[in-house]
């Protein structure tokens, strides 16, 4: 079994090719689960998020032709302004956040998977949003995804982990967010922020390792 | 008229901003630069970081612009467009943690008497604690 790891996302490994079916098939997996996770924000939320995030992953797939020939680190800060110009609910600027963090402090070159570029921006994230792990939302997520590309966690096992993380979200007391002003009521659902992040990592990751498999 | 600190209002419902806004003008006229912004780029609730720029630039003043918000998106999203403002500018706006209506009002009047930047917000915070 391949277990060539997500430490060489650096180009050309991710080449073109590969990079625009990244984002298509991230833009249209969370698309797909537009109405679920909408569904997931009416329980706890205020019912937008699904379209919010869809409306973000239009604009991210109709603007695409003009970040894929940009350098990587350009190009991820490119798809955060898309993000943030469309998204429009408060998960807009989260999310956008990571992707301009990660994208400014992406190394020019190298090829060794940039652990510091996630590590800040998943700083940025819990600086933004001012909250940590724990508060139910993406962050919950984020953080132990980061902890697990930092240990050099292979990409096949990284999606299953995003999911294990968006599911022990269900617990877990709201404390930011638009769900905190339901207090003990957003016990027992899952966090949708949480859940759109834990889609977009296992697609990424997904896709990354069967490209892993093809190279190795 | 641009020697008073500008005021923004940023809610999720443009009613709600535009309303916020009419209260303001009520009490300090056209003497303190004002704008609002409500609704997302789709025209729902929410907020849009570049209508908040927009919003920002209409109400500029070199003494600084005062944002007042609702709920978390329109406070994350107005620190996003803080931040994409030229660093002159961005420098000289700050988001006050009050609540839209009173702190609206509270800082429009505080920037009406002539108060700098720090007065003015924070007398809008002082609204939430009042």
């Amino acid at each position: 079994m391949p277990t060539l790891d997500c430490r060489t996302l650096e180009r050309p490994v991710i080449d073109r090719q590969l990079f625009e079916r990244l984002v298509v098939a991230v833009a249209r997996r969370i698309i797909a689960a537009s109405d679920t996770l909408s569904e997931l924000d009416r329980t706890i939320g205020d019912g937008d998020h699904g379209i919010n995030m869809r409306r973000g992953m239009e604009a991210v797939l109709a603007g695409r032709e003009m970040v894929l020939d940009l350098a990587f680190g350009q190009a991820l800060q490119a798809i955060g302004h898309q993000i943030v110009g469309s998204v429009g609910g408060a998960s807009g600027p989260l999310v956008a956040t990571w992707f301009l963090t990660l994208g400014r402090n992406w190394p020019q070159s190298g090829t060794d998977l940039p652990i510091d570029a996630f590590e800040a921006a998943l700083q940025a994230v819990k600086a933004r949003g001012r909250s940590d792990v724990g508060q139910k939302t993406l962050i919950d997520v984020l953080a132990p995804v980061t902890e697990a590309i930092k240990s050099g966690l292979a990409c096949r096992e990284l999606g299953g982990l995003a999911n294990r993380a968006a599911e022990a979200t269900k617990p877990m007391l709201a404390t930011r967010g638009r769900a905190a002003f339901l207090g003990d009521r957003s016990i027992g659902h899952m966090d949708p922020g949480a859940c759109s992040v834990a889609l977009m990592i296992e697609t990424a990751a997904g896709l990354l390792a069967k490209a892993e498999e093809r190279m190795a | 008229m641009t020697n008073r600190v500008g005021i923004v209002i940023v809610s999720h419902s443009p009613d709600i901003a535009k309303g916020t806004a009419d209260m303001v003008h009520q009490m300090v006229g056209d003497e303190v630069p004002l704008a609002w912004t409500g609704g997302n780029a789709a025209g729902g609730l929410g907020t849009d970081v570049n209508r908040i720029i927009s919003a920002i630039d209409a109400a500029w003043s070199e003494r600084g612009v005062a944002v007042l918000v609702d709920l978390g998106g329109a406070e994350t999203n107005s620190e996003m467009a803080i931040e994409m403002l030229p660093p002159e500018r961005g420098d000289r706006v700050v988001v006050c943690n009050a609540p839209v209506v009173e702190g609206a009002i509270m800082a429009a009047t505080e920037a009406w008497g002539g108060a700098d930047l720090t007065a003015v917000r924070r007398a809008a915070e002082e609204a939430g604690s009042a």
